[in-house]
């Protein structure tokens, strides 16, 4: 089994329109969406929902007005600012360590398990698995639910003997990011040749380091700008990942994505999906290798 | 006045309307504070040429564990929310990456066996670029799972005498949250493309559930996308600049230069921004909570 996971650091360089256009050419394989809170791959894909799972994650807590004693003692232990004077818990602040349920004299704080988003299994036209996840509204544990998701590909994954998981990854370098590198087999970097482009890949290669993982780059947009592209070359170079290749600056993508296509389906003639089906035949010769 | 630059989507423009709406106020005479509050990938100060006078260390607090005192008993760990506390025979050890410094452990340990420590999860740095903007970001170090304290830390910089603009991390998790809990105004950029769309109908919903004032900015403008209008028609909210798709826009931005300098023909956009950042303060000022620059 190979897990292949998307990254990029920088949110916006391509990410979920360069995992959708391998989609299209890999066989065989389970897609995921770790993007958890601004989940887009399917916006792409278009499955249609075969499972759908909740995903419930640490606790919240909540007063009952007719115990409590408003005696403050679960103000005074909060480190999160989330009691207010009038004893109501704001649930976004709450981070659900039960200190106030510990301090609570009367028993007066319930600390129910809390719902943070639900994640989906979804069939596409080819009949492939993918799986994708949607994180309520401002909730936390998202860590954790890139990891629900996860392990549901890999379950389908084993269930129907694929042997490739093609991972869309989240932006950033935090948890979520964590949580979709872990244990992961190989990484690609989708990058553009902007100032903070450049910035932004550093430190998540860096972060890729932490779990020695193979990788590989993808520079995005790469005739915008010159000076950075060679940056990005010389990147891949001091840091030992292989640059995969670049993909021309195409207006005719976001004409796409406005019709929910990738670009290999719109204009499948144009530099930027040449340069793509070559990627594509690059990355599976290094995966064949792994 | 706090102004909060916000999206859903990654990419969709941010840090863009983020500093030249600062170029612009700056340029109107007005105080203004940038404040990068994605520390996880913090950009601004390459646009805003941020020269840094201070470097302060950002710390959480974490427990330590007196062996000595420890009877192993468990309590912590039993208690611990975060899985972060494990007992071993004679050790109770701590995961400092899961800790999120609630402080139960202190209270639940019957032999007062836990103390606290400073733990560096990444810095802040300050200072001054182009035009008197004062700057702040937060740097989250690499390998770091959180970075709601250090946001939470980078926002208590905020000078309350000026307009400060805080440019905040992509997504609609608890980092955008906390991001926008006490913004005066929420711009959210967003882009014409069914994923920009996805995004911004969940970055609204977080951000009216937070009380937040809303309006919106749509960049990479190229013709009517129907399904964004209708959306935002039925939500009653307002798009105050209208920013067209240009590979130019995208050539100044890889330098990491001002939009406003090279292309000024998309000044009279960000003055429609900068009025509505103006009407609000107006606003803010027949409140009687209200905190005027």
């Amino acid at each position: 089994m190979k897990e292949i996971v998307v990254v990029s650091g920088k949110g916006g360089t391509g990410k979920t329109s360069f995992t959708a256009c391998m989609a299209t050419l890999f066989k065989k394989k389970v897609l995921a969406d770790c993007d958890v809170d601004a989940a887009n791959l399917n916006l792409l894909l278009n499955a249609i929902v075969v499972e759908e799972h909740n995903f419930v994650s640490g606790h919240k807590a909540a007063i009952n007005k007719d115990i409590c004693v408003s005696c403050g003692g679960c103000r005074e232990v909060c480190r999160f600012q989330a009691i207010s004077e009038d004893y109501r818990v704001d649930g976004f602040s709450c981070e659900g360590c039960g200190a106030c349920s510990y301090r609570c004299p009367t028993g007066a704080v319930s600390f129910a398990k809390a719902l943070c988003g639900h994640y989906f299994v979804g069939k596409t036209g080819k009949q492939e698995y993918a799986v994708f996840a949607e994180l309520l509204p401002g909730a936390e544990n998202s860590g954790k639910l890139v990891t629900a998701v996860r392990k549901k590909a890999l379950e389908i994954a084993l269930e129907n003997g694929n042997k490739i998981i093609l991972t869309d990854g989240p932006p950033g370098i935090g948890c979520t990011v964590i949580a979709s590198l872990t244990g992961a087999s190989f990484v690609v970097f989708v990058t553009e040749p902007t100032v903070s482009g450049v910035h932004d890949l550093k430190r998540v290669m860096e972060l890729s380091k932490h779990f020695k993982l193979p990788g590989a780059v993808v520079i995005n947009k790469s005739d915008l700008n010159r000076s950075y592209s060679n940056e990005n070359v010389f990147l891949c170079l001091e840091r030992g990942f292989n640059l995969l290749g670049s993909i021309p600056y195409e207006p005719l993508v976001s004409q796409a994505q406005r019709q929910a296509k990738t670009i290999l389906e719109y204009a499948p003639d144009c530099a930027a999906s040449d340069a793509i089906r070559q990627i594509y035949r690059k990355l599976n010769k290094r995966l064949e290798t792994l | 006045m706090k102004v909060v630059i916000a999206s859903g989507k990654g990419g969709t423009g941010k840090t863009t309307v983020a500093v030249n709406l600062a170029w612009f106020l700056a340029n109107c005479g007005r105080k203004v504070q940038y404040i990068d509050c994605d520390v996880e990938e913090p950009n601004g100060n390459f646009f805003i040429s941020a020269h840094f006078s201070e470097r302060i260390p950002a710390f959480v607090m974490l427990p330590a564990v007196d062996q000595q005192k420890c009877t192993s008993c468990g309590e912590c760990s039993s208690k611990c929310r975060f899985n972060a506390i494990v007992r071993l025979p004679g050790n109770t050890m701590i995961f400092p990456e899961l800790c999120h410094g609630c402080g139960l452990c202190l209270l639940v340990c019957p032999t007062k066996a836990i103390s606290e420590d400073e733990r560096e999860i990444g810095i802040i740095e300050r200072g001054m670029g182009w035009g008197g903007i004062s700057f702040v970001h937060g740097v989250l170090n690499v390998g770091e799972p959180m970075p709601n304290p250090l946001i939470r830390k980078v926002k208590e910089q905020g000078l309350a005498d000026h307009i400060q603009i805080i440019d905040a991390p992509p997504g609609t998790s608890c980092s955008f949250v906390e991001t926008i809990s006490d913004a005066d105004l929420v711009i959210l950029v967003t882009e014409p493309t069914p994923f920009g769309l996805h995004d911004l109908k969940i970055s609204v919903e977080v951000a009216r559930a937070r009380g937040r004032s809303i309006c919106v900015v749509i960049n990479k403008d190229n013709g009517i996308f129907r399904p964004l209008e209708k959306f935002l028609e039925e939500r009653q909210l307002t798009i105050t600049a209208r920013l067209p798709e240009n590979r130019k826009v995208a050539e100044v931005y890889s330098e990491g230069n001002i939009l406003l300098e090279e292309l000024p023909d998309y000044r009279a956009h960000f003055s429609s921004i900068a009025a509505e950042v103006f009407r609000q303060s107006e606003n803010l000022m027949h409140s009687p909570m209200g905190v005027l620059p």
